[in-house]
């Protein structure tokens, strides 16, 4: 063990902890400073969908049902032009046992502590992926430490994280509340190094192996249903894991052509790492504080290799105001009885937008809900919102301000998305891919490893790095 | 003031690093303040009140020692209040769809 636990000691000891914590040993993988063998590593350190569906089945995760949103189609249809507006179904992902998608990819983090043989788990998360890895820790009988970032130096916590730490305590873990900060970061390798138990991470191959079923499922589901794939499915981007097991899961069920939209809730301008912005924020997942920097340099996470990567699935990206996601989340409670977190509702709402362009006789998928409840609801984020001096009100949600004005629309038929350039956001992963490489010279194998885990091509890439040069 | 028992459900504080101490990388506001925890746990002393240092032992059977602030925390949120503007939506949209059936 060790002595010095001063921030830059432990710092300096991050490989070797996470190494030890979560039994992957990604030297193996590696083929350059820029390149890795990523479906070697999926393969090898990952388990089947085969495997992956037994696993969850132990812990009742999974199989949940695709329902039609016959009410919202109507609606969408009444705001669309002639001949548009496709039917849109939902994936209630609220009725895995911890109420989100994310009982997935824990459930086979925490089979894996299970089988190697770790006393219990820990995971440095402040959304469902704690909830989740908490229950699944229940059910496998293993300890449990959840890391959570909570409260501003004034001591106020988000909500929605207050009550995310309940419902982790709810399942006997124990939870840390930290003051906002990286270095809770510094925290979570501290409790892993002095406790030795297993790193839940969000990112390694195992939990996004987990949430391919989610993937399948829809694909399965829509062939049995209505005899074709979805026209598209629209996937809550933050971390990128989501936007990647839903994908390769997809593919796995012949959806190839289906198209996958990533939404992310827009809260460009907020820094994440701010103790005056962190309040500031009325959702604390699902948006661009993690969907951008994740996108365009997926190795920032706990692993050295991450194995969500979105770029090499998305085929558009687009943006949905605070305002529209409430908007989206009344409208599924009152429209169609089914009362769901609101952070999931991203996709829903860009889902909403989506569908107004598509023709009547497509079909758009929107890939998950989430619980709700105290904390974790409308009315007690937007209270929350405007305690912190943030204004709230009908109007133009063009009108939205990140941190300022949360604009909840006066009309279904103002709501709409922003396209993200997805060419500007490859070009910023191949800038941080060559900063970390730096002053390797790149190989022919390096160049497609690029133009791969950027979802485009060798052209595009050595044009994207001869702008860099230029510039 | 009201002491604790040893066995109570209660919550510790502590300063993980000071102002001073804290990444070099994180913002200027967050640069400006410490760095701080709390932990719930079963309070392993006996007869202590708020703001002495005390050891809890965690749901993980952890020992941890921390300045105690609280006494059976109760949870502070709620549904918070009803907000106006989401109230109008759902009569709104159903009147839409109403007149979208009556076309």
């Amino acid at each position: 063990m060790s002595g010095d636990l001063s921030f830059d000691a432990v710092m300096a000891r991050r490989g070797q902890i996470t190494q030890r914590a979560i039994g992957i040993d990604y030297a193996e993988f590696e083929q350059s400073p820029i390149a890795f063998d990523y479906e070697g590593l999926m393969q090898k350190s990952g388990y089947s969908l085969e495997e992956v569906q037994e696993i969850q089945k132990l812990t009742q995760v999974g199989n949940t049902p695709l329902v039609e949103l016959r009410n919202v189609t109507r609606l969408v249809r009444k705001v669309s032009r002639p001949g548009k507006g496709a039917r849109i179904f939902i994936k209630d992902e609220a009725s895995n046992p911890s109420g989100s998608f994310k009982d997935r990819r824990a459930s086979v983090s925490i089979y894996r502590a299970k089988q190697l043989g770790y006393p219990g788990t820990a995971c440095a998360s402040s959304g469902n992926y704690a909830a989740a890895v908490a229950s699944q820790s229940a059910k496998w009988g293993l300890k449990c430490i959840i890391v959570q970032e909570v409260f501003d130096s004034r001591g106020l916590g988000q909500p929605e994280i207050v009550e995310k730490g309940r419902a982790c305590e709810a399942y006997g873990a124990e939870v840390w509340q930290l003051t906002v900060g990286p270095e809770l970061f510094y925290t979570f390798l501290r409790l892993l190094e002095e406790t030795g138990y297993f790193s839940a991470s969000l990112y390694t191959p195992f939990a996004i192996a987990g949430v391919e079923t989610l993937g399948y499922e829809i694909g399965r589901q829509m062939l049995e249903r209505e005899g074709r794939a979805p026209d598209a499915v629209v996937v809550t981007h933050a971390g990128g894991g989501n936007v990647t097991g839903t994908a390769r899961g997809l593919h796995k069920a012949g959806c190839t052509d289906t198209q996958i939209i990533g939404a992310s809730v827009d809260l460009r301008g907020l820094h994440m790492a701010s103790d005056h912005d962190f309040n500031r924020k009325s959702f604390t997942t699902g948006h661009t504080g993690y969907g951008v920097p994740f996108a365009t340099f997926p190795d920032r996470a706990d692993v050295p290799r991450n194995a969500a990567r979105a770029l090499r699935y998305l085929d558009r990206y687009v943006l949905i105001s605070q305002g529209e996601t409430f908007f989206a989340t009344e409208m599924l409670a009152q429209l169609e009885g089914m009362e769901r977190g609101p952070a999931g509702n991203t996709s829903l709402a860009a889902a909403f937008c989506v569908a107004r362009e598509m023709d009547r006789d497509q079909i758009v998928v929107v890939q998950e809900t989430e619980y709700t409840g105290a904390g974790k609801h409308p009315s007690a984020q937007l209270t929350f919102a405007r305690q912190n001096g943030v204004e709230i009100r009908r109007g133009d949600p063009a009108d939205n301000k990140p941190g300022v004005a949360i604009v909840i629309p006066e009309h279904p038929a103002q709501m709409s998305v922003e396209e993200m350039d997805l060419d500007a956001v490859r070009r910023s992963y191949v800038k941080h891919a060559l900063q970390r490489a730096g002053e390797y010279r790149l190989s022919a194998a390096d160049w497609r490893f690029l133009a791969e885990d950027c979802g485009s091509s060798v052209d595009f890439v050595r044009r994207a790095v001869d702008a860099l040069c230029n510039a | 003031m009201r002491m604790a028992k040893a066995g109570e459900w209660v919550q510790i504080h502590n300063v993980l690093l000071t102002a001073r101490e804290r990444a070099v990388h994180v913002p200027a506001d967050t640069r400006q303040v410490p760095f701080e925890m709390w932990l719930k746990g079963f309070l392993v002393d006996d007869a202590v009140q708020i703001g002495d240092e005390v050891t809890i032992a965690t749901v993980t059977g952890r020992h941890v020692t921390g300045k105690l602030v609280a006494i059976n925390p109760a949870y502070p949120h709620s549904f918070g209040e009803p907000v106006p503007e989401l109230l109008a939506i759902g009569r709104e949209l159903r009147a839409l769809i109403a007149e979208e059936d009556s076309a």
